[in-house]
């Protein structure tokens, strides 16, 4: 076999080979390995996922917007994921604690995020954009990958402690072919900590395809580090939620860690700052606005006799109020005084910094009365 | 008092931190039935337990990534790096995550996390065992940088980084692990000078010495030599090298009017340029000469059979206290 210098990746992109519950029409099919899992999720329940979605989607634009704007530094949209992030955290007990990457902006949402919460750090205002505490989600992280360990390291502590919790992870396809990510799954294997990987295989590493990444199924690898996964079509919210209890009653019931690859799709540029259509079609974008994750739901809960006019109508009355509510929080922000930038660098007094600190204190002093 | 190697009071002050606080684990390559490569975990997983004396897979970022998420989760993680040149795969980690995550979260989340690193040359090791690299972390806002030259220090410097609620990186001079000296093993550490402090070895009048680690016991030597020639060095052991204890390095120049500083370290922007401009900026009137310099050359470590003449020894320490008093060249007899 010659060697290749142009990755492909048939079989990495070949959504067939990922479980569905609905299908992109909005037809249910049965899923013996899933079902189980959500057969709790009746219509009301479903609802309440599409209203989630629909948010989370209103959400998004409106970080578009505001960036746009001149009010955001910049903004990572999620547009297209949302059945996977919202699928996956809405499957979350409280206590369990999350690791996300910078564009979980529907797992925060799903974990109680405050509307400040969706900008405060991309508007430059602080490092972090909410209390990791109150929502037991760690900062949203930059670095590709470096969260997945910290959430092995966590799950390690929940292992020693014998606690009914579980850490998650999420990241993306690229993260895949970070050490870190590797790392993190041979500590997680080694001490089966109760730590669940979500891989969000939205198919581009900024301008990088999945196929430059893995030139297989990406959740293939995961057994190879003793941990057992599952592909999911990540456009069926139902799907995403079902993998996800089965992740977390396999890491919560102390038999290690597990592994989901949701295969969906970034409809958006990376962020901001980014033009996707100097490297992707826009047939291939064509094609995944036909799998929508919130167009599928709805078709699903019409032809159930689910849908109600007045379910939309509210649906997105409640979106549009959540996104003016964080247009007024961003409009709101006071940014902290100059000497702010000093704060919380350490936790105990340091000499060298408090000495700049004096500094620049005096410096700025200096211009206290002029005009 | 007790007399210990520099190794076995780390190793002590490990077995003290663990005693004093549950939440206090260890992590690293080897440290558990082998006690380390040079046995300073040695019999703390027998009395521990494997729970907090935690043996890791062989990747150095996975380790400290692993140490963070320990942090988020309440625990007080000692991270061991079992070579200073190993710690590189782990940088990223160390200064992305470790230093910034308090001041990123306004001081929410808080990476109480001692890193060790057996560090820097004079034993004749392989490549990559050999290194320097604290200006790196120096450098790094949020980290704090110890570096220890005594068993005394050792045992008590380790347990007060340990305690801290900030992250520490702990340079242990490998060379000196087996250097013996009395240590006050029931002290208590509320009495102990503060972990930033620096420490006057041995005083002088006529010219400032400062340097850390390994470089303290050279320097020493020095300090005896000149006496013979009627010369009172002053020898600073600056213990912390993020922060420097400025004021007791300040004190000292204003009474000598004369600087040297010593480290292994190479020199283009290390840390002795650091404490040389501090030093200026904050003493040039008490200056009597410009300060100097004795450092490694800036070259990769070499090889182990000319780390000798890479190292500064005591003679390149008084060829530039020589220089600083303006003395005739002590080595060529020239007028400098």
């Amino acid at each position: 076999m010659s060697p290749q210098t142009t990755p492909i990746a048939d079989a990495a992109q070949d959504l067939e080979l990922s479980e569905r519950i609905l299908a992109p029409d909005g037809s249910r099919t049965p899923n013996a390995r899933l079902d189980s899992y959500v057969a709790d999720v009746d219509a009301p329940r479903l609802r309440a996922l599409h209203r989630d979605m629909v948010i989370l989607r209103r959400i998004d634009a409106e970080g578009v917007a505001l960036q746009r704007q001149g009010q955001l530094g910049l903004w990572a949209p999620c547009q297209g994921q949302e059945a996977t992030q919202i699928g996956t955290a809405r499957a979350l007990d409280p206590q369990d604690y999350v690791f996300p990457s910078y564009r979980e902006t529907g797992v925060i949402y799903a974990r109680g995020a405050q509307p400040g919460d969706y900008v405060r750090m991309w508007r430059g205002e602080e490092g972090a954009a909410y209390d990791p505490a109150a929502l037991r989600v760690a900062p949203l992280q930059i670095i590709i990958g470096a969260q997945t360990l910290h959430a092995v390291g966590y799950a390690l502590g929940i292992r020693h402690e014998n606690a009914p919790e579980v850490a998650v992870t999420y990241f993306g396809d690229g993260a895949t072919s970070q050490g870190d990510v590797n790392e993190a799954m041979i500590f997680a294997a080694s001490y089966q900590a109760p730590v669940v990987f979500v891989c969000q295989n939205n198919h581009w590493a900024i301008s990088e395809p999945v196929a430059v990444q893995s030139q297989y199924p990406i959740a293939g690898r995961a057994p190879g580090f003793g941990i057992p996964s599952l592909r999911v079509d990540g456009n069926d919210v139902l799907a995403c939620m079902a993998a996800m209890r089965w992740a977390l009653e396999h890491a919560r019931s102390g038999k290690g860690p597990a592994y989901i690859e949701a295969v969906t799709y970034r409809m958006g540029p990376h962020t901001t700052a980014d033009d996707p259509t100097r490297y992707r079609d826009e047939a291939e974008l064509e094609a995944w606005r036909r799998r929508d994750p919130i167009a599928r739901v709805e078709a699903y809960l019409r032809a159930s006799g689910e849908l109600s006019e007045e379910h939309v109508a509210e649906t997105q009355a409640a979106a549009d109020a959540v996104a003016k509510e964080m247009r007024a929080a961003c409009l709101g922000m006071v940014t902290r005084p100059p000497l702010a930038v000093f704060d919380g660098v350490y936790a105990e007094p340091h000499t060298g910094l408090q000495r700049q600190r004096d500094e620049y204190a005096a410096y700025l002093a200096s211009f206290e009365g002029e005009a | 008092m007790t007399e210990l190697t520099l190794g076995k009071a780390l190793g002590a002050g490990l077995r003290q931190a663990m005693l004093d606080d549950e939440k206090v684990v260890l992590l690293g390559e080897d440290i558990g039935k082998l006690g380390g490569v040079f046995r300073i975990t040695d019999g703390l997983l027998a009395e521990f337990g494997a729970a907090r004396v935690i043996d890791t897979p062989l990747a150095e970022s996975g380790i400290v990534g692993m140490a963070v998420g320990l942090a988020f989760r309440g625990y007080r993680p000692v991270v061991e790096i079992q070579f200073d040149g190993f710690v590189y795969p782990a940088f990223d980690q160390i200064v992305s995550q470790v230093a910034k995550l308090h001041y990123r979260t306004q001081g929410r989340v808080k990476m109480p996390i001692t890193i060790r690193i057996p560090w820097a040359g004079g034993i004749g090791a392989a490549e990559h065992h050999s290194e320097s690299p604290e200006a790196y972390f120096a450098h790094t806002a949020g980290l704090r940088v110890i570096a220890v030259s005594n068993p005394e220090d050792a045992y008590r410097s380790l347990r007060q980084a340990i305690a801290s609620d900030d992250p520490v990186v702990f340079f242990e001079p490998k060379r000196l692990y087996h250097h013996k000296g009395e240590v006050d093993l029931e002290a208590p550490l509320a009495d102990a000078p503060p972990m930033g402090l620096a420490r006057i070895v041995r005083p002088g009048t006529d010219a400032t010495v400062l340097t850390y680690g390994a470089m303290v016991s050279t320097a020493l030597q020095a300090a005896e030599a000149a006496e013979d020639e009627g010369i009172a060095l002053e020898v600073i052991d600056l213990r912390s090298l993020s922060p420097v204890d400025y004021d007791s390095v300040a004190a000292s120049v204003r009474k000598t009017g004369r600087v040297v500083v010593v480290h292994e370290a190479s020199r283009e922007a290390g840390l002795a340029a650091e404490v040389i401009a501090s030093v200026t900026e904050r003493c040039f009137e008490y200056l009597e000469s410009a300060p100097l310099r004795v450092t490694g050359h800036d070259v990769p470590y070499p090889p182990a059979k000319l780390e000798k003449y890479h190292l500064p020894d005591l003679d390149r320490i008084l060829d530039a206290v020589d220089r600083v008093l303006d003395r005739p060249h002590s080595l060529t007899g020239a007028d400098v």
